[in-house]
């Protein structure tokens, strides 16, 4: 029996590929996957190891925030906040107890804006301490996570003592904060400033110039500088690709412009260059935290002088009819804003999250838009995941940094 | 970076261009043809190459202009804001132009703004749901859309066939502490009402 035989020379493989049956593979990556940090579906198109087409499918953590941010008052909003960024809740609240407070055209007073600067820094920290942690994880270095997370249990302490809660903190109001600082805080931030120094030192000597770690993240994920402004990337995400732009430098809000720091750059914006940034930003944000609290001045924490936003003083409620009326009032009608129209970003951990204010007047805000850059970091991906390796997805995804409760809001 | 300025300068070069009148920022109103080619000009002549936001608002049913679009631009160099709004002709039908070949950004903030507002962004490569899944009938954002929601079917046909469910409203209204609606003066939190009543005799 004659057999026949088929030649295929190797240099033609790619032209003939339809004939040889190479098909491309539809692949989906999430919505539960330990490397997508959330509820994020990556819908692939994979050419053997190779991704051709990216998908990311999103809102599966979606729970209508603006819609229900029209339905209540402005401090009632402020736990939903909470829950955006969910790993640094503190700068959510400042961000938008301080967009209200743009719409209602107050001030409120020193000490309250550099609690609101520690607040901001500690969560820059809680958040990028996570970030790293897990980016070590996704890159196959379990020690870095039990590291940054016991760094984390001592910020979370406190968080606790000073907002009650560990981790819905709720800290903000609309003319101020929920409490003052209580009694010796200052000092314990200041020797958790001590002990998270030699921690990022510790992962420094861990991760920045090992092996493994640096044929994971250098070279990957690419993003150029014009690519970063063009999608609108934001924070970390943005430097890392070399634009040195930081709203707590070239928009100064809360009293940033009184603290020197540092705004780190990347050159290249692969994965590396956004985890140096991170790390040298945890560096800068200790520096912050040390000068606010060296010079945290005295005063109240509420603009006193604002009947129709600040709720007055408990003992002064319970004694006296103004008071008493006043305290009914806000509670049931909310912060009394002007109608207008406002849009206040805060460079949060992530990048900068925004809110967009229409009022018409009232308590209530007509139309509340919520601006969440790990939506915008996680818009690059069709444009950044093809052509790299399906093993890489982890690396690139880790480096963006994003979450998911801010992404889908 | 005299943003004033900037905004006379704009309001010059697009006839039905106008000032917008906002207080943390300087803002342009432009007729929604215009949107596109202004977003252009502004990123190439005028430095402001990134865009920080873009949405939608809902000015409520009967109102005229109904949906407007905002947008919110940052330039990376002189670090200014400018508002940029345009008001959808059409109050059944709102649609603008896309600038996503402006700003690839825009893509998602568009598909955004279709998802849950149902405008429409002539010239948008891929205007599909985002938040919502595909095949959701309704824009939850519009302001008739009641917030507790309202029930649909389940978005796999096979899986509602085996278990006959729907999504049903979320337990808001009628829940523990729901305001009546209407001003807020009136909307102070009630306790659900769970005595027996021959209206609601299964309590």
């Amino acid at each position: 029996m004659p057999k026949t035989t088929k030649e295929i020379s190797l240099g033609d493989i790619g032209a003939r590929s339809e004939e040889l049956g190479a098909e491309r593979m539809q692949l989906n990556l999430g919505p539960s996957h330990p490397a997508t940090h959330g509820v994020l579906r990556l819908r692939l198109e994979l050419d053997g190891d190779t991704v051709t087409q990216c998908d990311p499918v999103v809102g599966y953590l979606h729970r209508g925030d603006e819609k229900i941010a029209e339905a209540m008052t402005y401090n009632q909003f402020v736990p939903y906040t909470d829950r955006l960024d969910y790993l640094a809740p503190l700068a959510n609240n400042v961000a938008y107890a301080i967009a209200v407070e743009n719409l209602a055209g107050i001030r409120v007073p020193p000490r309250a804006e550099a609690i609101r600067v520690i607040c901001s820094e500690m969560a820059r920290l809680s958040s990028h301490l996570l970030g790293i942690g897990v980016y070590a994880m996704d890159t196959g270095a379990w020690t870095v996570f039990m590291y940054t997370f016991n760094e984390r249990e001592k910020l979370y302490l406190l968080f606790e003592e000073l907002t009650g809660a560990r981790f819905t903190t709720s800290y903000t109001r609309v003319g101020g904060l929920a409490r003052d600082l209580p009694e010796g805080w200052t000092g314990r931030v200041s020797a958790f400033c001590d002990g998270v120094l030699r921690v990022v030192d510790e992962v420094d000597g861990l991760l920045t110039r090992n092996r493994i770690f640096l044929e994971r993240t250098e070279g990957l994920g690419v993003i150029t500088k014009e690519r970063a402004l063009a999608y609108g990337l934001t924070g970390a995400n943005l430097r890392a690709s070399g634009v040195a732009l930081d709203l707590r430098k070239d928009k100064p809000y809360s009293g940033y412009e009184q603290y020197a720091f540092d705004v780190p750059v990347g050159t290249k914006g692969d994965c590396y260059d956004r985890y140096l940034v991170r790390m040298e930003e945890m560096r800068q944000s200790v520096a912050i935290l040390r000068q606010a609290l060296a010079r945290l001045p005295d005063g109240p924490v509420n603009c006193v002088d604002q009947p129709r936003i600040v709720l007055p003083a408990k003992s002064k409620v319970m004694t006296r009819m103004e008071e008493l009326i006043q305290n009914f009032m806000l509670v049931t009608e909310g912060p009394q804003v002007p109608a207008g129209e406002t849009y206040f970003e805060a460079e949060n951990p992530k990048g900068a999250l925004g809110f967009y204010i229409v009022s018409k007047g009232g308590g209530v805000p007509w139309r509340l838009r919520i601006r969440g850059p790990s939506f915008v970091s996680l818009s690059i991906l069709p444009e950044l995941v093809p052509g790299h390796h399906l093993t890489d997805i982890p690396s690139i995804l880790g480096s963006l940094d994003f979450v998911m409760g801010e992404c889908d809001r | 970076m005299d943003t004033q300025a900037l905004v006379g300068e704009l309001t010059a070069a697009f006839p039905g261009a106008r000032p917008r009148p906002s207080r943390d920022m300087a803002g342009v109103d432009v007729p929604a043809a215009d949107l596109a080619a202004l977003v252009r000009r502004l990123r190439d002549a005028h430095g402001f190459d990134l865009l920080a936001d873009l949405t939608g608002v809902d000015a409520g049913p009967g109102a005229s202009p109904r949906f407007s679009v905002v947008l919110h631009l940052l330039g990376s160099a002189h670090h200014a804001y400018l508002r940029v709004a345009a008001a959808c002709p059409d109050d059944a039908a709102p649609a603008v132009p896309t600038v996503s070949s402006v700003h690839p950004g825009a893509d998602w903030h568009e598909r955004e703004a279709f998802d849950l507002l149902g405008i429409r962004f002539d010239g948008h490569p891929d205007l599909r749901r985002i938040l919502m899944w595909d095949g959701y009938p309704h824009h939850p954002l519009r302001k008739e859309f009641p917030l507790a929601g309202v029930p649909v079917e389940l978005p796999a046909a096979d899986v509602a066939a085996v278990t006959g469910r729907r999504v049903e409203a979320a337990p808001m209204m009628g829940g523990p502490f729901v305001s009546p609606g209407g001003t807020m003066a009136k909307a102070e939190p009630v306790a659900r009402d769970e005595s027996w009543s021959e209206d609601n005799p299964s309590r």
